[in-house]
């Protein structure tokens, strides 16, 4: 278990609890409680039940045929994209608000960029009558407008942030405000794994079905549960967490991440945080950061808007700088390119987030015989204005 | 001896401690309002390092950090303004931001550049008590400085126990769970939580902060603490004032001129 957290919420150097004493109270309740509820039977079973019933999991592990001979190699695609609200981000919101009921609070709030998380979110407070507010930079919230109104029909009020650039982190800096402003009856769902331990494996764990399904599925599409690699985009990284989680002790599976470059790695704008990053404290927690020299947060820039986050969560942090896990950086341009080939080789619409692994299949060498496993996590079409403008259809 | 624990062992009440922003209104007012606050009575003063990201601060101090940093402010220029500040200023001083750029200056250089200028000591709300404890305490003991830290009406009696323990200048009470500015008024703050931090007999004073604005609020928190801490009250006063000698002679004279 070398890259599981510690007692202190460390993976190695990176994570920690660095909050203000106002959130204390709050983040010790989490500590001291989330495995002993997650753990409990009766939460397993309504989380079980809620994933196969309501999610639609197990999600398929399809082996696409014609992108596999596009490359000469096997490549297998993990299908988050047919989760019901369309990518990975509902597996953690059904393990947060089972939990928040637990604990007794009566109203969530979360953070979002994109507004997959909010949509997700706000899903699944509908699910359960909780009230629920959404904060979304005012930037995203003219970007992602049917996210937006999804969110808003619903029932979730979406608060739009404008200070900052407007965009995560300006809504990651308001949700934590809200939640410093009401520490009794509120619990925030944050959407990654960031911010303070014990966040980082709470939603890794529950990110974690994916990972034990590809096993599973693996074992009986290939015969091995092991793949040869698996490929993830990363943000935050939390579908790649899910992704890695338990493959992280079978060192024989390599790992690969993929950032978003933006415009390119050596540009300003860029997203890629392990290339262009260095250590420092961001959203309650230790890990790489774009910054300036006087330890001013950088604004990140990526096409996408779920991986235009100037920090990653400390496990990535972690992996890269152990070596467990090697990550890659991936522009605009090439993920164009690698949504446009996959949806025509396989008829697959991926997201502009997942698209970003997919971009790494031109930049890794392959074996006839290798397995790849690419996470696919969410489904395109809340990108469709985007690649419709882009490719002129 | 420590100017703050000079201050505390002097003065017992009505102590005032002022915060403001570093490099706002202007990239170098910064010398001018410490002169002007302890001229006009002011006990202590807390000068803000600003923060591209100030998760503890309510909109106004978020906007002068903002300011702050676009007009160009940044740790090695605040040190460069304070460095003869102790030619002019007696009272204590205290640096406040948050833990990152701290962490970029390297925290054994901070402490030492604190001591050679004369700073007393700091806040960092987000820098926890373990941290602080297993990772830090030793420079700042080692330099003389105190690192203040915070309370607030949901800490357990056992933490404030070991946060008074662990504590050397004084201990910050937050007034409300809140973030600065909030605008909760003082006299709707738990009187039963300020009158049980007051029965516990803390060895260390106690200052209460968030949410203090002017006499009357000002007045009310000295009732149940040593004094009181007043940031984006004074921050709205300089930003909307022309001149910064009236300013801040009109604000800190409200606060605390007798009838």
């Amino acid at each position: 278990m070398k890259y599981q957290v510690d007692e202190k919420g460390y993976y190695g150097e990176f994570g920690g609890a660095w909050i203000p004493e106002m959130m204390y109270t709050n983040i010790e309740e989490l500590k001291n409680r989330y495995l002993e509820i997650i753990g409990s039977e009766e939460f397993k079973s309504e989380f079980d039940q809620l994933l196969k019933d309501y999610v639609g999991r197990p999600s398929p592990l399809y082996f696409a045929g014609r992108l596999s001979e596009h490359y000469g190699t096997k490549i297998y695609l993990k299908r988050e994209d047919l989760n019901h609200t369309g990518s990975h981000k509902l597996n953690n919101t059904i393990g947060q608000i089972l939990l928040a009921e637990k604990l007794g609070k009566k109203r969530i709030i979360a953070e979002t960029g994109a507004g997959q998380h909010g949509v997700a979110t706000a899903t699944v407070c509908a699910l359960k009558g909780l009230q629920c507010v959404v904060y979304m930079g005012a930037l995203d919230v003219s970007r992602q407008a049917p996210n937006v109104k999804k969110m808003k029909m619903l029932g979730a009020e979406v608060v739009p942030v404008h200070s900052g650039n407007k965009t995560l982190k300006d809504a990651t800096n308001e949700a934590m405000r809200d939640w410093i402003n009401n520490p009794e009856d509120t619990h925030y769902i944050i959407g990654s794994v960031v911010g303070p331990h014990p966040y980082p494996d709470m939603v890794a764990r529950f990110q974690s079905v994916i990972s034990k399904e590809m096993k599973s599925q693996l074992l009986e599409q290939t015969g091995s549960e092991l793949p040869t690699r698996v490929l993830a985009c990363v943000g935050g990284g939390s579908n790649a967490a899910g992704a890695f989680y338990h493959f992280l002790d079978d060192e024989q599976v390599e790992l690969i991440g993929v950032e978003a470059a933006g415009k390119g790695v050596d540009t300003e704008e860029t997203a890629a945080t392990l290339t262009v990053g260095s250590p420092g404290v961001l959203h309650a927690a230790k890990t790489m950061l774009m910054q300036n020299a006087d330890g001013q947060i950088t604004e990140p820039y990526s096409i996408s808007a779920g991986l235009d986050y100037p920090g990653i969560g400390p496990l990535h942090a972690h992996l890269h700088k152990t070596g467990r896990a090697k990550f890659l950086a991936a522009t605009d341009e090439e993920v164009l390119q690698s949504v446009l080939l996959l949806t025509q080789k396989e008829g697959i619409i991926p997201a502009l987030e997942s698209a970003h692994a997919l971009a790494a299949l031109d930049k890794i060498k392959m074996k006839p015989d290798d397995v790849n496993v690419i996470n696919l996590s969410g489904s395109g079409n809340k990108d469709m204005e985007t690649y419709l403008n882009y490719f002129g259809y | 001896m420590n100017r703050i624990n000079k201050l505390f062992e002097t003065k017992k009440q009505n102590i005032l401690s002022v915060y403001f922003t570093a490099g706002f209104p202007n990239l170098n007012d910064t010398v001018e309002i410490i002169q002007e606050l302890e001229k006009n009575g002011v006990d202590l003063i807390e000068i803000g390092i600003p923060f591209s990201d100030p998760t503890a601060d309510g909109p106004t101090i978020q906007k002068s950090s903002e300011t702050a940093l676009k007009n160009g402010m940044n740790l090695n220029l605040l040190f460069e303004q304070l460095k003869d500040i102790r030619k002019s200023v007696n009272i204590p001083l205290i640096l406040m931001g948050y833990i990152n750029p701290v962490y970029q200056y390297g925290i054994d250089r901070f402490c030492e550049k604190c001591a050679e200028i004369g700073i007393d000591g700091t806040i960092l709300p987000d820098l926890p008590l373990d941290e602080f404890e297993s990772h830090y305490k030793a420079f700042y003991d080692k330099n003389n400085l105190h690192n203040i830290l915070l309370i607030t009406p949901q800490t357990s009696e056992a933490r404030i126990r070991q946060i008074d323990e662990i504590s050397g200048g004084f201990i910050y009470m937050v007034s409300s769970a809140s973030t600065t500015g909030a605008g909760k008024k003082v006299e709707d703050f738990h009187q039963d939580y300020f009158e049980r931090i007051q029965n516990m007999q803390l060895k260390n004073p106690r200052l209460i902060g968030f949410g203090i604005s002017d006499r009357a609020t000002f007045g009310n928190a000295c009732k149940y603490a040593n004094g009181a801490i007043i940031g984006s009250a004074f921050v709205n006063a300089v930003s909307s004032s022309t001149d910064l000698k009236t300013g801040i002679k009109v604000f800190v004279e409200n606060i605390i001129q007798p009838d």
